[in-house]
């Protein structure tokens, strides 16, 4: 993954710009969010920030800019998103740095904090969920800690405003004073002392920017590489090369020679320094007994993440949020229904009343509004419920929970633990699963999770799912054991969703995507309660009506072709005729019609519209005008030769086919490359078309 | 006194000891020395994977994962250095 260069997009050219810095998951998008008014999605799990926000904040004082850049858990630039937090620090437009904190875990926060007053910076320390720290017994000393490191430290509640105003105050005061003198030094060993002094002293002579010359000379005797090229764009490649500097940086190695300190070691000193330094400034800050022990978290962690209990709980998880959403979007999906349709019958009677054309009323009425109609009241319901249930788990902390269950399994195929998370992901939506994809490092493994990341059906595909298998394979009993039935059903689904992904990451890990699976760290993030009121606002806000808006979007034409095409006849049928028949030789082999295929097809833009597609080529052959209630749904699918078994196809090839267009031009982004692209719509392609022909193959055996 | 320094995916839930040094290879030390994992830090394992193979230590008040195969390289001891 390429650094993005970050444009900035600022009010006037004085506008200060904050850099919003911090370890993984300590709330920096939340604070971001409540600063900028923005809403960018939030999540308890580490790595929700891949890349680099930015708003605007506007103050009682004035405004800035606020970036919210990636976590990071130091500066020293070992990941991609480490880099880009670097470089953002040091070599980027910001006026300060708000360093956030967990105040729960202060020690560990305090070493990344330390090493951004290290390189110069101005900073303000923002300790961030005072609220968790307090319930678990935790008052850090935040006027000492300020005291200690000479910048000013602010405890905020994110989810509380009053915390955060206090805290742009702050942030306005220090900006708007001259900078004091650089206090703040961490102790190294002697020979470091002695070799850093040496080039520090040139740089004090010749260099006049923000970075503190003490860092710069460190980060030059490490012989940083991608520090030594953003330098050289920086200051101009001449500035390394003045010799002055390249005698004193000659001596300096010397001296680290003699003591016998090569580049590992040094990384190595310089590291646990920082670390050390970290926990001697905690000391009478925090008190450590408190911030070591969190009984409620282990106890919770006894049961989710238990030997016995784990797994079972997942299941039972994942097929109770799948109960949920079919029992409760039935009733709301036929009340749109009606609505909506008792809705396009006056508007056919109006357009027909001031005497439109009837191919135009045909057009607008029976082929793009009926589809858009088809569309909202199958899948805004699910929608509506599935997504804020999943996000309430999200923002719990429960999906770090699964990695860390599932790693097991995807190390056995070779692959990163994390790629359960992305996994995750997926369930909301595969285009935002693929860019997740950043939080696995090793570039192998996070292709496998690229490429696999459609084996979860995202929640435009859900809908169609549960609406097949309602209509077939539970009947019309409904009421509770019906909507049980149906959850179970789609939960084996998914289940081999996730058996395919295992299978395919294995199968590409000795094959396309050979390599061992590397070494990666979880962190298991505190349980939070979710903010309920808020999550469902949210999801239902942004990402509900932004998925559902992008299927109106392509669903309104898709309608529109389909009736073109029903409404132009060449040689005797219709090209919808033509169009069906010619794929109906290949689809009959997968067990479908060419009617289905071509709605597939159709659908590549927005996988939602699949089912309201098929309907509307049915009944375009038809004449049927009763509402499409599920009854009256399988009725017409049964008459256009639909079997049980035909329904397991389409349920097949739902799960498994090309994913939408977003997901495959994100893989595009992501990998940089056409090849992977394609890769990642033809791998779920050919399976889907290999499991559809075997069990078509097999049913037509008996 | 001398203690034979064990590897750190030998401890049990519960165990306590301390971090001894780290041989792992460059990538991971360094992430590990981000997280706080340094010589004499205080570690306790809290937790161990359904599954295996993967194991949760507490280190300055947050909780790890790390697979055993990586935690294979890290030394620990029952006692922190002597000053």
């Amino acid at each position: 993954m390429a650094a993005e260069a970050l444009i900035l997009h600022k009010p006037s050219s004085n506008t200060p710009v904050i850099a919003l810095a911090g370890n993984p998951n300590v709330g920096k998008s939340t604070v971001f969010n409540a600063l900028t008014g923005m809403n960018q999605h939030t999540g308890n799990w580490p790595g929700k920030t891949v890349a680099c926000a930015e708003g605007y904040c506007k103050t009682q004082e004035g405004g800035y800019v606020l970036v919210d850049l990636p976590g990071t858990y130091s500066l020293f630039a070992h990941s991609a998103e480490e880099e880009i937090a670097r470089n953002f620090i040091c070599f980027g437009e910001s006026d300060a740095v708000i360093a956030v904190c967990d105040a729960s875990c202060m020690e560990r926060n305090l070493n990344l904090v330390l090493q951004i007053i290290e390189s110069g910076a101005r900073v303000v320390v923002c300790v961030n969920l005072m609220d968790e720290a307090k319930r678990r017994g935790i008052l850090p000393d935040l006027e000492l800690l300020s005291h200690r490191l000479g910048v000013p430290v602010v405890g905020t509640v994110a989810k509380k405003k009053p915390t955060l105003s206090h805290l742009s105050a702050v942030l306005w005061e220090e900006i708007h004073t001259p900078p004091k003198k650089f206090a703040l030094k961490i102790p190294y060993p002697n020979a470091i002392e002695r070799a850093i002094a040496i080039p520090e002293a040139v740089l004090e002579g010749c260099y006049t920017g923000h970075l503190e010359p003490r860092w710069l000379a460190l980060r030059l005797l490490d012989r940083d590489e991608s520090l030594t090229r953003k330098i050289e764009s920086y200051l101009g490649d001449t500035f390394l090369k003045n010799p002055d500097l390249c005698r004193a940086l000659d001596q300096a190695w010397r001296i680290l020679d003699e003591c016998g300190i090569d580049r590992d070691a040094l990384q190595d000193l310089l590291s646990a320094a920082t670390v050390s330094y970290a926990e001697e400034l905690c000391k009478g800050v925090i008190d450590r007994k408190a911030a070591q022990w969190n009984q409620r978290d282990r106890r919770l962690d006894k049961i989710l993440t238990g030997k016995w209990t784990a797994y079972p709980i997942m299941l039972l998880l994942l097929a109770f949020v799948f109960w949920l959403t079919v029992s409760f979007s039935n009733i709301p999906s036929a009340y749109l229904s009606n609505a909506g349709f008792w809705l396009l019958e006056r508007l056919s009677s109006f357009l027909y009343a001031i005497g439109t054309p009837p191919w135009l009323e045909g057009a607008l009425v029976d082929g793009a509004l009926r589809v858009l109609v088809w569309v909202i009241s199958v899948m805004l319901p699910p929608m509506a419920i599935f997504f804020p249930l999943f996000t309430i788990l999200e923002d719990a902390g429960y999906l770090p929970r699964i990695a860390y269950n599932l790693d097991r399994p995807f190390q056995r195929c070779n692959a990163c633990g994390k790629q359960a998370l992305t996994m995750c992901m997926g369930f909301g939506c595969n285009a935002a699963g693929v860019v997740g994809c950043r939080i696995i490092d090793s570039p192998r493994e996070r292709l496998l999770a690229i490429l696999t990341n459609s084996f979860v059906p995202c929640n435009g595909r859900f809908p169609a799912l549960i609406a097949l298998l309602t209509m077939f394979f539970i009947g019309s009993k409904g009421g509770a054991l019906g909507s049980l039935t149906a959850a179970l059903l789609l939960t084996l689904l998914i289940l081999l969703g996730i058996l395919a992904t295992l299978a395919v990451t294995k199968l590409l890990s000795v094959t396309l995507l050979r390599g061992e699976a590397s070494a990666f760290t979880l962190e298991l993030p505190s349980y939070r309660r979710p903010q309920i009121a808020k999550v469902l606002v949210r999801s239902l806000l942004d990402r509900t009506l932004y998925v559902l808006g992008r299927a109106v979007a392509v669903a309104a034409p898709a309608g529109l072709v389909i009736w073109i095409l029903d409404n132009v006849t060449v040689h005797d049928a219709t090209l919808l005729t033509h169009c069906a028949s010619f794929l109906d030789p290949f689809a009959h082999v997968l067990g479908l019609d060419g009617v289905i295929l071509l709605a597939f097809i159709l659908a590549l833009p927005a996988n939602e519209i699949v089912l309201p597609l098929i309907l509307m080529t049915y009944l375009a052959n038809g004449t049927l005008t009763e509402l499409p209630s599920l009854v009256a749904t399988r009725e017409l699918l049964i008459a256009n030769g639909w079997t049980w078994a035909t329904a397991v196809c389409v349920l097949l090839f739902f799960l498994f086919h090309w994913p939408c267009s977003t997901t495959i031009l994100t893989v595009k982004k992501e990998t940089g490359s056409l090849k992977w692209a394609a890769l990642a719509a033809l791998i779920p392609t050919a399976l889907g078309i290999l499991l559809c022909i075997l069990f078509t193959a097999t049913v037509r055996c008996f | 006194m001398t203690v034979q320094p064990k590897m750190l995916c030998e401890m049990e839930v519960g165990d306590r000891a301390f971090v001894y040094a780290l041989l792992n290879e460059k990538n991971l030390r360094r992430r590990l020395q981000d997280l706080g994992m340094i010589e004499d830090t205080a570690i306790e394992c809290i937790g161990q994977s359904p599954g295996g193979g993967l194991r949760a230590y507490l280190i300055r008040g947050a909780v790890i994962a790390v697979r055993d195969e990586d935690a294979r390289q890290v030394l620990i001891t029952p006692q922190a250095r002597e000053e």
